[in-house]
């Protein structure tokens, strides 16, 4: 408890941090409750298509006539749902991958090794796009695409994490007790090497939200909810005339993500405090 | 042999390795979509019979063992055959090809505009550090970071393009046959401002970023005292003496940076109609085509292996405690 | 006449989390023309910090100069201009470090590096510039310089480098020399080499000697003057023979006894007790919880300079009983 004390007096000492913090809650409060406060479908067809913000659509309509808050609200839901699920599907294969590495080295360290830098190595949006194309869009394809190419840096963090921990004495203590390979690693070095690894998979939120927006953005989307990417392609068609249809999905996925980098920002101030003396 | 050939000649080698490896996840993505060539084949020619379907697989080899069928894609791969779009009815590999040269350019252009400004912008921070400036440049690099980039495309298309009018929106060239090539290339430059400037406005904010920090660490370092020493300006010892020694690790990065470049400007062509890869890609997933996907995806990741290479050249070039061996 | 260089009342602080700390207090010594003085201290005894003060070079953010003058022919450097001052660095002042591998650009070759002083104060490039610095090489023993200028500080042995930066230093013909360390990083056999080089073109080219050193020996061999410093304050000075035979402060004679039993291969005769910390330095003299003459008054004042001999100074109460 005074451990997480300690953390949210670090933590708040970071304004910038701490506005990012405020902003992305708010997201977070319009993804969860938007839908019930402002209940539109936003596939239906309500007015003429391509107004401008009105008292009745707040932020108009697009080329269908649909409502775009209410595309907004629906796409927070998708955005962080995809964000949040493939950066912790990432972590965890990452965590993995890099801690097997790590711990046993040898052999093993470098078949693992080789694969994490081949996928570091080649496009990775090429990659996810041809993953969501091959097994068609869906919200499971996308996550699981932006996952396939997001897990290699967390494995290179935590490999280098282990390294550095697995001769120190606790470790030879634990082995000498007989502890077997598994406790030692998830239960002894895993927590020492966490902290800088919840920054990583913190700012990859980010990311995997810019990925995801950017392959809805080419139509690799689920064609069953509607993305903050998706709204902007469609936007894009009309860019001449209505502008704005494209400004607004663009200027909240702008906003969400440097919460998201702020809040990362600040959990490293936090989490990993260097000593600034002078 | 000189020992930066021996170099080129060795890396050219690892080549192989990765190929064989983006090779061998092509040929599982292939086997584990749903439907094969014959279905696709069969669905584009609006239905056809069982038999005929059932032909097809046999002469596409597709009833034989899997591990037979990798060794026949293997060989095809040995000979430069990257199979077929049935779409466009083109070896996947030509078509590929025609597309790279543009989609080079957009990305070498990005990458100088990322590095130039990057650098300058970098060490202006460093030397104006803690100033105003120093925290203009670092809000402006949080929020470019934050920018989808296509995204910002779109919205410099809304200002320059609709607004004011100043540069076109879209393509590489005017269509005009009777231009002269100063003209031509004149011609190809306006149209390579927007992408090349959506595509590398994030990189100048991370090289900036980095830039900075690289320059504040060697800042501190001995001979930039001797420097000082030796009469010389703070403007000269930033670039003459600080600036190369500060760029080495940012040419570190900005190697690994290639891939993810190279994904990026797929985007930023989808919108600005730019005729390289990223059209292509485009293209291939409104038809469905996925042996031309799978070829951008090996082509792509052979030119990131290729670029990396040259950048570890003029890393060379930057360090001379570095002998390439 | 006046001296070449004289430094009064130079004080230099750092401010940091835990309080002012005082790197450099109140310290003043003068080098006349052709000498050599010494500055000796132990590590953190501010000598380092001294020697980058006179010519403004402590980097942004590491201290800052809070009082004194610094008067190079009756110039005072802490108070010119920026651009002025450049015009006195490397060109009246030639100044070398402890570390010639870190002092060196390592991705410039070295005769780039020399040329640049050149350049810079007399406005020399080309071949004439490129003639010069082949003859400065030469002139600091530097073999086959034609082909050492066109290599790089990695390519070069310690010895060599610290040559370069003599050469760089005293491109200029500078009236002073400020050798920090010169010799500390180099093996034993170069360090007597570099040493008398640093002698021999002091006589030729007329220089003083800045040299700062915690080695005793190399103060013997080189300097006519000896200031010695201990927490950032002086506490002696006076010619050499009369400081390394008769040291009249205790702590002085502490590190002339430690010299004196290492030359012997025998067991460090330490001066018991450490450097006080800089931030929690005593109200007397800093050296008094050390010091086996140390009395009442050592704990309660600081102990002011006082003449005790000709041209020998101290500042300790009981410097008649050391």
């Amino acid at each position: 408890m005074s451990g997480l004390a300690l953390f949210w007096r670090r933590f708040r000492r970071n304004t910038a941090a701490v506005g990012g913090l405020v902003v992305l809650l708010l997201i977070v409060g319009a993804a969860v409750f938007g839908p019930v406060l402002h209940p539109v479908d936003p596939f239906d067809m309500l007015g003429r298509p391509t107004q401008p913000p009105s008292a009745r659509f707040l932020l108009g309509t697009d080329v269908s006539g649909r409502d775009i808050l209410a595309g907004l609200l629906h796409g927070a839901r998708v955005s962080l749902v995809v964000g949040i699920v493939a950066s912790l599907a990432a972590t965890v294969v990452g965590l993995l991958v890099g801690a097997v590495a790590g711990y046993y080295g040898g052999v093993i360290d470098n078949l693992l090794m080789r694969a994490t830098d081949f996928f570091l190595t080649i496009p990775s949006f090429v990659l996810a796009i041809v993953i969501v194309a091959i097994f068609q869009p869906s919200i499971f394809t996308v996550t699981a695409a932006i996952a396939t190419v997001s897990w290699p840096s967390v494995a290179r963090l935590v490999r280098g994490e282990f390294i550095a921990q697995r001769d120190r004495d606790y470790v030879r203590a634990c082995r000498a007790l007989g502890m077997r390979d598994w406790e030692i690693i998830l239960r002894q070095i895993l927590p020492n090497a966490l902290p800088p690894v919840i920054v990583v998979s913190s700012l990859m939120v980010a990311t995997a939200i810019l990925t995801e927006s950017g392959l809805s953005f080419l139509g690799l989307s689920d064609p069953d909810v509607v993305s903050w990417g998706y709204q902007i392609g469609v936007g894009r068609s009309v860019l001449r005339v209505a502008w704005w249809m494209s400004a607004i999905p663009g200027v909240t996925i702008l906003v969400t993500v440097l919460a998201i980098n702020l809040v990362g920002e600040g959990l490293n101030d936090a989490l990993n405090p260097r000593v600034q003396q002078r | 042999m000189p020992p930066t050939l021996a170099f080129l000649a060795r890396r050219l080698l690892q080549l192989g390795p990765v190929v064989l490896a983006i090779a061998a996840l092509n040929f599982a993505l292939l086997h584990m979509a749903p439907g094969d060539v014959a279905d696709i084949i069969a669905a584009s020619s609006g239905g056809a019979p069982v038999e005929f379907v059932e032909e097809l697989r046999r002469n596409f080899g597709l009833d034989r063992p899997l591990w037979e069928q990798f060794l026949v894609f293997l060989g095809r791969l040995l000979v430069l055959d990257l199979g077929w779009s049935h779409i466009q009815q083109a070896p996947v590999l030509e078509l590929v090809m025609e597309r790279v040269p543009a989609t080079l350019l957009l990305m070498l252009a990005a990458i100088l505009v990322a590095v130039a400004a990057g650098m300058l912008l970098g060490i202006l921070a460093a030397m104006r550090h803690r100033s105003w400036i120093d925290a203009v440049l670092s809000i402006l690099a949080l929020v470019v970071y934050a920018t989808p980039q296509f995204w910002l495309g779109l919205m410099l298309i809304v200002l320059f393009s609709v607004t004011l009018g100043i540069l076109p929106s879209g393509g590489m060239m005017t269509i005009a046959t009777d231009l002269s090539w100063s003209a031509r290339a004149l011609d190809i430059a306006r149209h390579l401002v927007l992408p090349s400037l959506t595509l590398g406005l994030f990189y100048v904010a991370l090289y900036t970023r980095l830039m900075r920090a690289s320059m504040l660490e060697v800042f501190t370092l001995d001979f930039i005292t001797t420097a000082r020493a030796k009469g010389l300006s703070e403007t000269r010892i930033s670039f003459v003496h600080a600036a190369r020694n500060a760029l080495l690790p940012v040419v570190t990065l900005a190697g690994v940076q290639i891939g993810h470049i190279l994904g990026g400007s797929i985007l930023v062509e989808t919108v600005f109609g730019w005729p390289g890869l990223g059209r292509l890609v485009f293209d291939a997933l409104l038809q469905r085509d996925l042996p031309l996907l799978l070829g951008v995806l090996l082509v792509s990741s052979v030119v990131v292996v290729l670029v990396n290479l040259l950048v570890d050249l003029v890393y060379g070039l930057l360090d001379p405690r570095i002998v390439q061996r | 006449m006046t001296a070449l260089l004289q430094v009064e009342g130079l004080s230099v602080h750092f401010d940091t989390v835990r309080g002012v700390v005082r790197a450099v207090e109140d310290l003043s010594f003068a080098v006349e023309r052709g000498q050599t003085v010494a500055l000796v201290g132990e590590s953190g005894s501010g000598k380092s910090t001294a020697a980058l003060s006179l010519l403004r070079l402590l980097p942004p953010g590491a201290g800052r100069i809070a009082g004194g003058r610094v008067l190079l022919d009756g110039r005072d450097l802490l108070a010119l201009p920026a651009r002025d001052l450049r015009q006195v660095r490397g060109a009246a002042v030639g100044m070398i470090f402890q570390d010639p591998m870190m002092a060196l650009n390592p991705v410039h070759t070295v005769g780039r590096q020399i040329a640049e002083t050149l350049h810079h104060h007399l406005g020399q490039r080309g071949a004439a510039a490129e003639a010069r610095v082949v003859e400065l090489l030469r002139r600091v023993q530097v073999p086959a310089p034609e082909q050492r200028m066109r290599q790089y500080p990695h390519n070069l042995s310690g010895g060599m480098r610290q040559r370069v930066m003599m050469a760089m230093a005293l491109a200029c013909r500078p009236s002073l020399l400020i050798a920090d360390e010169p010799t500390t990083a180099l093996d034993v056999t170069v360090q007597a080499q570099v040493l008398s080089l640093i002698d021999e073109l002091k006589a030729e080219l007329g220089m003083a000697v800045l040299l700062i050193t915690h080695d005793l020996g190399v103060v013997w061999e080189t300097a006519q003057r000896v200031v010695v410093l201990y927490a950032g304050r002086k506490v002696e000075e006076g010619p050499v023979t009369e400081i390394l035979t008769r040291p009249r402060h205790p702590y002085t004679a502490g590190l002339l006894r430690a010299a004196e039993w290492r030359e012997d291969g025998g067991r460090l005769a330490e001066i018991p007790g450490s450097v006080p910390s800089p931030h929690a330095m005593p109200p007397g003299c800093a050296f008094a919880p050390r010091c086996p003459l140390a009395d009442d008054r050592c704990r309660a004042a600081i102990p002011p300079i006082r003449p005790i001999g000709p041209a020998h100074t101290a500042a300790c109460f009981r410097a008649e009983a050391a």
